[in-house]
């Protein structure tokens, strides 16, 4: 059973349901590890129709977990888009309107290059000889992909937490390329915090005797035990204390008394129990790895020599930052940090602050307030760049 | 932020002293409403800074460029001369520190824009002298406990204040009750009994 699901993700690493761009030795990408990665590919999907000027393209990007199916039925889980609640036809984000792109980031396991992916030169996957992949490199091989499509600027790119990063790596990097940015519960660095968190999920999985050093595959196994747990544990700091108490409270799962034992007595339990098991059906254990390790890594204003003002310096972008009450991930001041920082570089900003219990992942959810006000910061950039309603 | 936004005569007679195609700081930008009349009647390209997130989330959810802050504490943030205008309406009153405010008001913008209710009006005059309690008009609607007006001044009050901080006033506009502009030619004294409302055009 593990070797089949194995073997089902293997596919999707390689060879997607995706469309897929495929870079070969002569356009290798430059990693900030001070290697190249070569060949490599990008899988992806669009929606909508990019129109002659190539000015209505919005790029999306895609959380730790997350991949390049945002606005249509995951192939793997069977579930609908990750973010179709926003995106689609008559949607907040029209793909009757905008051309949208939607990429699994380098280093992912939907089939971009990552560790899942075949290394081409031992025929086996990368597992751990991948280099590590950095939140620059993921933007890095995104702008490949936009090139790819002719378009010299994006109308509009936008993400939450892990997706954030990208989009603040983005306007920093590439400010002439995005017209619109639009990050999301999230922040311009890693708080010890958040990198904490992860290190205990990489732990997890680590200590799961089958992952062998990163070489399950080569044992037919897969650390799911390992894995389960880092999601679980995961999982609770996407949410926040009264949203698990609304949901849950103390009650008991299918049972009227405590069973004084170790079972999932509480509603709770069985809840994350279910979370971490279904995510190892659809996730690399090893890319879990890599994808928490960029979000580690990310220190925009390091970049800068300290001064997080210095990454933004003479932006023309228009930015819409958004936060949420209750995402003790990524709270408020995390967000704040960025918009002092863009206002010292006199950049035009929107900064909304979302009152919700549902934490982290309200991002993710029906937030009407989050929709008007990305409706609201959507619609006047469209009216700046000159798109037609 | 701390006016009835319904009974803003002021907002005119401030976007009346913007020309078209400013860069402009509305720092308490309440519901939008002065940003988004400057946008669509003055090309201007407008930002604000609001205090309450619901005015905030307003404001951005109408296309305009508002981040939740607040001027006592968020103005240094913003660099020297960043902004044509800074506009500063009817917030003056609410800030904890009205001085400090002011000086950054002038530091960002290559002008400054105030308006505040004026506490020198005969109304607020008379309703302290015969009624000896705290004055309650259709301007200043609040009772002295729930008010978020903690620094009330006249608009001799102001002045005095301005070159306190050696700033020069281009110009200024008092309004009467019914929201007409007290002639010009009137002297301080006149404006500060009859003047409601007040509107300053300064620079540094």
């Amino acid at each position: 059973m593990a070797a089949l699901r194995a073997g089902k993700t293997n596919n999707e690493a390689d060879n997607p349901s995706s469309p897929v761009l495929r870079f070969g030795v002569d356009q290798p990408l430059k990693l900030d590890a001070g290697t190249l990665l070569s060949p490599f590919q990008i899988a992806y999907q669009t929606y909508g129709t990019l129109n002659d000027a190539r000015s209505n393209a919005i790029l999306v990007c895609h959380a730790l977990t997350g991949d390049q199916h945002v606005a249509n039925t995951n192939p793997v889980t069977g579930k609908p888009g990750w973010w179709e609640v926003l995106i689609g036809p008559g949607k907040i984000i029209d793909t009757n309107r905008f051309f949208v792109i939607c990429s699994n980031v380098i280093g992912g396991c939907l089939g971009s290059t990552g560790p899942a992916s075949t290394n081409p030169a031992t025929g086996r996957p990368y597992g751990l000889d991948l280099p590590i992949i950095t939140i620059p490199d993921m933007v890095r091989a995104q702008q490949m992909l936009v090139d790819h499509f002719g378009i010299e600027k994006l109308f509009c790119v936008l993400g939450g937490s892990m997706g954030g990063m990208q989009v603040l790596e983005w306007a920093s990097s590439y400010p002439e390329r995005v017209f619109a940015a639009l990050p999301i519960a999230t922040g311009a660095r890693h708080s010890s915090q958040n990198i904490a968190f992860h290190e205990v999920g990489r732990q997890a999985v680590m200590a799961d005797p089958d992952w062998h050093g990163g070489k399950y595959f080569d044992y037919g196994k897969r650390p799911e035990k390992g894995l389960a747990v880092a999601r679980m544990a995961a999982h609770i700091t996407y949410l926040s204390e009264a949203a698990l108490h609304r949901k849950f409270g103390r009650n008991l799962q299918d049972r009227e008394a405590l069973t004084f034992g170790f079972d999932a007595d509480f509603q709770i339990e069985s809840y994350l129990r279910h979370q971490g098991m279904t995510f190892v059906d659809r996730f690399d254990a090893n890319s879990y790895l890599y994808m928490t390790r960029s979000m580690d890594y990310f220190d925009l204003a390091a970049d800068h020599g300290g001064r997080l003002a210095d990454a933004f310096a003479g932006t023309k972008t228009r930015f819409c930052l958004v936060s949420f009450t209750s995402d003790w991930l990524f709270p408020t001041e995390e967000s704040r940090t960025i918009v002092h920082a863009l206002n010292a570089a006199g950049a035009s900003v929107s900064f909304v602050e979302i009152e919700t219990d549902r934490g982290h992942d309200a991002f993710l959810l029906d937030e009407p307030e989050l929709f008007a006000a990305i409706n609201g910061f959507i619609g006047s950039a469209a009216r700046a760049r000159g798109l037609s309603a | 932020m701390s006016v009835n936004r319904d009974q803003r005569v002021d907002l005119e007679v401030v976007a009346n002293l913007i020309p078209p195609r400013s860069r402009v700081l509305d720092v308490g930008s309440g519901d939008g409403s002065l940003l988004e009349l400057l946008r669509d009647t003055k090309q201007v390209d407008g930002r604000g800074l609001e205090l309450s997130q619901r005015g905030v989330n307003e404001c951005v959810a109408r296309g305009l460029s508002v981040i939740q802050g607040d001027a006592d504490t968020d103005l240094e943030f913003y660099p020297d001369k960043g902004f044509d205008f800074v506009v500063l309406s009817q917030t003056l009153q609410a800030t904890r520190n009205p001085k400090l405010v002011l000086d950054e008001l002038l530091r960002i913008g290559d002008r400054a824009i105030v308006s505040f209710p004026n506490f020198g009006h005969w109304r607020v005059r008379a309703s302290l002298f015969f009624n000896g309690r705290m004055p309650v008009t259709k301007d200043l609607p609040y009772s002295w406990y729930d008010t978020p007006n903690i620094h009330f001044c006249a608009i001799r009050d102001f002045v005095n204040l301005c070159d306190e901080l050696g700033a020069t006033v281009e110009k200024a506009t008092a309004l009467d009750a019914a929201g007409q502009k007290i002639g010009l030619s009137m002297p301080w004294w006149f404006w500060n009994f009859f003047g409601q409302q007040a509107v300053f055009l300064l620079r540094r």
